[in-house]
C-alpha cells in the first residue's frame, strides 16, 4: 500500500468536519474525529515488526520532480515511534477533548479541523524523508498551532500567545531551512537518507558549521529550549486538549526529532555536542528553576516541559559521544533519551489532562486558591500523583528509570576526554543534580497544592466535584502506562526504543539488538546514580516543605530584566520602526508613488541603455514618411499640448481622447488592424469612464502642488518620454536574435490551428499572460467597488453621528 | 434641468444591437481575422455605456438584469477552467486542442478550446468594465 497518503489522511477527514458539525448537531463532532487517530494508530502498529528487524519502509509521491523535491514517507524505528505518539496521544486527547470541549458552545468545526490539519502536519515532519517537505510540514505545525492557541480568539491572552508562539517557531523554521538548503548544497540532494549517507565528505565544509547551528536554530526554537522558551508558557492560553496534545506530547517534540534525525550527519562535530547537550541542560535547569515560581497551574506543568526536553535535549547530545569514544557507557544516553521521551509524553500527557479537569470542575487553575480536592476527585488525585511521582523520578513509576539512565549518562560525560570536556564534564552531572532537586520540588508543589492540605476560606468560582468518566479515561489510561513501563521497561525497549536508537546512530549499530542496553530499576549499593536520587531526593523534600519561605525569592527578579520583556520590546521596536520607515516612503497620494515608479524606471533604463553601450539608431530600417503619417503626428502633438495646457479638465479629457485615437490611426496606417480596433474601443470606453468620474475628481488647479513638484514632474515625465523613444529606436535598430514572428507564421495554422496571430497569441501562445491579466482586471473590479462603497457606507455613519 | 434625448435615445435602441452583434461577430472572427474575446468584450462594454448614456442606471439594470461582478467571476472561471482542464488528458497545463468539423448550415468549422478561453475574457473584460461603470456611475 502507499502509505505516503496516510499522512494526508487527517487533513482530507478536516474537510469533512464543517459538514459533520452543522448536519449532526447531536453527536459531538469529536466522535468522528476520534476514528482517524484510532484507525491510524492500528495500522501504523504493523509497522513494529519491521523496524524491531532494523528494517524500514518507504512510501514515496513525487511532488516536484525536477527540483528534487517529493513526498516521502520513511518510516524506521525513530520515526515510527513518534508516529505512534502522534496517533496515540492524539485519540486520547480528541477522546478527553469530547467531554473537555461543550458541543453547544464551542466552535467544533474550527477546533477539530485545526486539530486534523496538525495532525498531518506532525505525521508530515516524522515521516519525510525529503528536507523541503519536511520543511513545509514543519511550518504548517506552526501554523495549526498558531490557529489552535488563539482558538478563544477573544481572548488578549490567547492571540498574544499565539502571535509569541508563531514569531519564534517560524523564526526558527526559516532558519532551519537556511540550514537544509546548505546541507542540500553539500550533499547535492534533498534526500535524508542520501544526506547521511555523503555525509563524512561534509566535514570541514564551509557550509557545515552554520548549517548545523541554522537546523539545530529550527530544534531549539520549536522545542522551547533556552533562550526560545518563552513562547511556550504564553502557549498555555490554547485549550488544555491542545496543551496535552501540541505543547507537551507531540510538536515540542519536533525538535527533538530533527536532532535526532540529524545526529548521523553532524555528530562528529565538537560545536554539535557543546550546543545540544550545553543548552539543553541550562533549558532544563532553567525550566525547573522557573517552574517552582509559577501559580498558574498550566503554567508549571509548561515549564516542566520546557524542563524535560531540555533533558531530552542533553542526553541526544551526550548521545552524540558515542561517535567519539568506543566506550559503551557513553552508549546509555541515546537510550535514555529515547526512553524518556517515551516516558515524558505518558506522565506529562496525563497531568495536563488533570490540569484541565481541574480546571473545567473547580473553576480556576490557580494554585493558591486551589487545596483539599483529594477527598473530592480521587480519581484525578490517584492520575496525578502517579504523573509528578514519576516526574520526579520515583519508584515504582517509568520516570525514574529514565531518570536513573539520565544520571548516568550525566556521570558518564565525566570520563569523556576530547574537546575541553576534562575540565568542563563534571559541570554535567553537578547541573543536573540542582535541576533534579528542583524537579521533585515542582512535583510535589503541582500534585499536594493543589490536592491535599485544607480548602481554602474563599469558595471556589464552582463547586468542585469529580470530573465525568468520559474525561477521566485518558488520563488514565496515560497513568497505567507510566505504572506498566515501570515494570517492563525491556519489552518497550526492544519494541520501540531500541529500534529507535539504531535510527538515530545507525553507523553504530547494524541491527536493533545490538543495543547493548538492560534497563533494570536496581543496580546495587554502589551505582552513584542511587546515591544522587537518595540525595536529591532528601534535598528537594527539605526545599518543598519550606517552599512558603523562600518561594518570594523569585520576586526579586525584575519584570524589565526577564527574556519576556526583551521579545515584547523587540516587537515594538519591529513594530514601530518598521511603521515610521513606511511612513516615510508612503505618503498617501497617488502621485508619489507615481513619482517614484517613473522615475526608477526612467533613469534604471536610461542607465542600462548608456552602460551596455546599447543605443544604436540605424535609420536605413525605418518606414518612409508619408503624408498620412505626418497629419496624425501633428494632431498628436497639438492634442497632447491640448491636454497639458487645458484650463478645465472636460477639455483635458477631450484632448485626451484625441490622443487616443492619432494613436489609433497610426495602427491603421501601419496595417495593425487588432490594435488599431481595442485602442478605438479602449479609447471610447476609457473617455466614457473618465466622464462618469468626472464630478468626483476636484477642480484642475487645486492640486496642492507648489512650483518645484512642477518642475520635478517635468523632469521626471520628460525622462520617461525620452526613456521610451530611445528603448523603442534601439531595440528597433538592431536585431541581436531571430525575431520569433516567423515561428508564429510557421505554426499558427498547423499547431494553434488559427489564422490571425495577434489572437492566437493571446489565447495560445502567450496565453498565461491573458489569464493573469484578466484576473488582475478581476481585482481592479473588485477594488473599484470596495473603494466606492466604502466611501457609501462611511458617509452613511457620519450621517448617523450628526444625527 | 431635464434634457430632451429622445434622439439618442431612439438611434440608441437600434445602434446597441448592431454593436453587440458586431462585436459577437468579432469575437468569433478573433481566431482567423482581426477580433477576439478581448475588443469582443470591449465593444460590449462600449454598447452598454452608450445604453447607459442615453438612459439612466436605473432603466439599464431593469434591462440587464445581471450582476456583473458573477460575469466576471463566471469568466474568470471559464478561462481557468480552460486552462485547467488540459491536466487531466495529461498533458501540461493550458495545452489547447481543436479540430475540424463538418457542421449543418456552417460547413467545415473548426472547433477549438481557445474558443472557450477567449469567451471567460469576454466576459471578464464586459463584466469587469461594466461593474466599474456601474459602481463609479451609480455613486452619488
Amino acid at each position: 500500500m502507499n502509505f505516503v497518503l496516510l499522512i494526508f489522511l487527517p487533513i482530507m477527514a478536516a474537510l469533512f468536519v464543517p459538514l459533520l458539525f452543522r448536519k449532526l448537531k447531536d453527536i459531538h463532532t469529536g466522535w468522528f474525529v476520534l476514528l482517524v487517530p484510532v484507525s491510524l494508530f492500528i495500522y501504523y502498529i504493523g509497522f513494529i515488526k519491521t523496524t524491531m528487524d532494523g528494517g524500514h519502509a518507504l512510501s514515496e509521491l513525487q511532488w516536484i520532480p525536477s527540483l528534487g523535491i517529493s513526498f516521502v514517507s520513511y518510516i524506521d524505528g525513530l520515526s515510527l515511534l513518534f508516529t505512534l505518539l502522534i496517533t496515540g496521544i492524539g485519540a486520547l486527547v480528541v477522546l478527553y477533548s469530547i467531554f473537555y470541549l461543550d458541543k453547544r458552545k464551542e466552535k467544533l468545526n474550527h477546533f477539530y479541523v485545526y486539530l486534523l490539519i496538525f495532525m498531518s502536519a506532525m505525521l508530515g515532519v516524522v515521516q519525510s524523508d525529503n528536507v523541503i517537505s519536511l520543511y513545509l510540514f514543519w511550518e504548517l505545525t506552526s501554523i495549526s498551532s498558531f490557529l489552535l492557541i488563539g482558538y478563544w480568539s477573544t481572548r488578549d491572552g490567547s492571540r498574544f500567545g499565539a502571535l509569541k508562539s508563531m514569531m519564534i517557531t517560524v523564526f526558527g523554521g526559516l532558519m532551519m531551512l537556511g540550514g537544509f538548503v546548505l546541507l542540500g548544497i553539500m550533499g547535492d540532494t534533498f534526500s535524508i537518507r542520501e544526506l547521511i549517507a555523503s555525509s563524512p565528505t561534509f566535514v570541514g565544509h564551509e557550509f557545515f558549521t552554520l548549517a548545523l547551528v541554522l537546523v539545530l536554530l529550527g530544534a531549539f526554537t520549536k522545542s522551547a529550549q533556552f533562550p526560545f522558551h518563552i513562547w511556550l508558557p504564553d502557549a498555555m492560553e490554547a485549550p488544555t486538549p491542545v496543551s496535552a496534545y501540541l505543547h507537551s506530547a507531540t510538536m515540542v517534540k519536533a525538535g527533538l526529532y530533527l536532532v535526532a534525525r540529524f545526529t548521523p550527519i553532524f555528530a562528529v562535530s565538537e560545536v554539535w555536542i557543546w550546543l545540544v547537550a550545553g543548552i539543553g541542560l541550562l533549558t532544563l535547569f532553567w525550566g525547573s528553576f522557573f517552574a517552582v515560581k509559577q501559580t498558574d497551574l498550566k503554567a508549571i506543568l509548561a515549564f516542566s516541559t520546557i524542563s524535560q526536553l531540555g533533558l531530552i535535549m542533553s542526553l541526544l547530545g551526550a548521545g552524540a559521544l558515542a561517535y567519539h569514544s568506543d566506550d559503551p557507557i557513553f552508549k546509555f544516553a541515546t537510550f535514555a533519551a529515547i526512553f524518556h521521551l517515551i516516558n515524558h509524553a505518558t506522565f506529562k500527557g496525563s497531568l495536563f489532562m488533570i490540569a484541565g479537569i481541574v480546571d473545567h470542575e473547580t473553576g480556576t487553575r490557580d494554585i493558591r486558591k486551589l487545596g483539599g480536592l483529594m477527598s473530592i476527585m480521587p480519581v484525578s488525585f490517584t492520575v496525578a500523583f502517579i504523573g509528578s511521582m514519576s516526574m520526579a523520578g520515583l519508584p515504582p513509576f517509568n520516570g525514574f528509570l529514565s531518570k536513573e539512565m539520565f544520571l548516568q549518562s550525566m556521570l558518564a560525560i565525566r570520563h569523556f576526554e576530547l574537546f575541553n570536556f576534562a575540565t568542563w564534564g563534571i559541570l554535567f552531572p553537578v547541573i543536573a543534580w540542582i535541576a533534579s532537586v528542583f524537579t521533585l520540588v515542582y512535583s510535589f508543589y503541582f500534585v499536594f497544592k493543589t490536592f491535599a492540605g485544607q480548602q481554602k476560606s474563599e469558595p471556589l468560582p464552582i463547586k468542585p466535584h469529580e470530573a465525568p468518566v468520559g474525561m477521566l479515561v485518558s488520563p488514565v489510561i496515560l497513568a497505567t502506562l507510566v505504572v506498566g513501563i515501570f515494570f517492563i521497561p525491556n519489552l518497550i525497549g526492544k519494541w520501540l526504543v531500541k529500534p529507535a536508537v539504531m535510527a538515530v546512530q545507525p553507523d553504530l549499530y547494524n541491527h536493533p539488538s545490538e543495543v547493548d542496553v538492560d534497563v533494570a530499576a536496581w543496580h546495587g549499593f554502589d551505582a552513584p546514580e542511587l546515591w544522587m536520587t537518595v540525595s536529591l531526593v532528601g534535598v528537594g523534600l527539605v526545599l518543598f516543605l519550606t517552599l512558603a519561605r523562600w518561594q518570594k525569592m523569585y520576586d526579586i527578579q525584575p519584570e524589565y530584566l526577564s527574556l519576556n520583556a526583551l521579545y515584547d520590546s523587540a516587537m515594538m521596536f519591529g513594530e514601530g520602526g518598521m511603521n515610521k520607515l513606511s511612513r516615510f516612503y508612503m505618503t498617501g497620494l497617488i502621485r508619489t508613488y507615481l513619482i517614484y515608479m517613473f522615475a526608477f524606471i526612467a533613469s534604471i533604463t536610461a542607465a542600462t541603455l548608456f552602460i551596455k553601450e546599447a543605443f544604436v539608431v540605424d535609420m536605413d530600417s525605418f518606414s518612409p514618411i508619408n503624408l498620412y503619417g505626418v497629419l496624425t503626428a501633428i494632431v498628436l502633438v497639438v492634442a497632447v499640448c491640448m491636454v497639458l495646457l487645458a484650463k478645465t479638465r472636460l477639455s483635458a479629457i477631450i484632448a485626451l481622447g484625441a490622443v487616443g485615437y492619432s494613436v489609433a490611426l497610426f495602427f491603421v496606417i501601419f496595417k495593425a488592424p487588432d490594435l488599431a480596433l481595442t485602442q478605438l474601443v479602449i479609447e471610447t470606453i476609457s473617455v466614457a469612464l473618465f466622464l462618469l468620474a468626472f464630478k468626483h475628481l476636484p477642480s484642475l488647479n487645486n492640486h496642492g502642488q507648489t512650483k518645484r513638484n512642477k518642475i520635478g514632474n517635468l523632469i521626471i515625465a520628460a525622462g520617461v518620454g525620452i526613456t521610451v523613444t530611445l528603448i523603442a529606436l534601439s531595440a528597433h535598430s538592431q536585431k541581436l536574435i531571430p525575431s520569433i514572428s516567423q515561428y508564429y507564421k510557421d505554426t499558427v495554422a498547423t499547431e494553434a490551428g488559427g489564422g490571425n496571430i495577434v489572437n492566437v497569441i493571446l489565447v495560445d501562445y502567450r496565453g498565461f499572460d491573458t489569464l493573469f491579466e484578466i484576473a488582475v482586471l478581476s481585482i481592479a473590479g473588485i477594488a473599484v467597488i470596495a473603494m466606492i462603497r466604502l466611501k457609501l457606507s462611511r458617509k452613511e455613519e457620519s450621517t448617523d453621528e450628526n444625527q | 434641468m431635464k434634457t430632451n434625448d429622445v434622439i439618442l435615445q431612439t438611434t440608441t435602441k437600434f445602434v446597441f444591437f448592431i454593436i453587440f452583434l458586431f462585436s459577437i461577430h468579432i469575437f468569433f472572427a478573433g481566431h482567423y481575422t482581426p477580433g477576439g474575446g478581448f475588443v469582443g468584450g470591449l465593444l460590449t462594454a462600449g454598447a452598454i455605456v452608450l445604453l447607459l448614456l442615453a438612459f439612466d442606471l436605473k432603466t439599464v439594470q431593469k434591462a440587464l438584469p445581471f450582476n456583473f461582478t458573477i460575469v466576471t467571476a463566471i469568466g474568470l472561471l471559464l478561462s481557468f477552467g480552460t486552462a485547467a482542464g488540459s491536466i487531466f488528458f495529461n498533458v501540461p497545463f493550458f495545452t489547447h486542442a481543436f479540430d475540424y468539423f463538418t457542421l449543418p448550415l456552417f460547413g467545415k468549422t473548426s472547433l477549438h478550446t481557445a474558443m472557450i478561453f477567449d469567451a471567460g475574457v469576454y466576459l471578464v473584460v464586459v463584466g469587469a468594465a461594466v461593474t466599474m461603470i456601474q459602481t463609479i456611475g451609480g455613486d452619488e
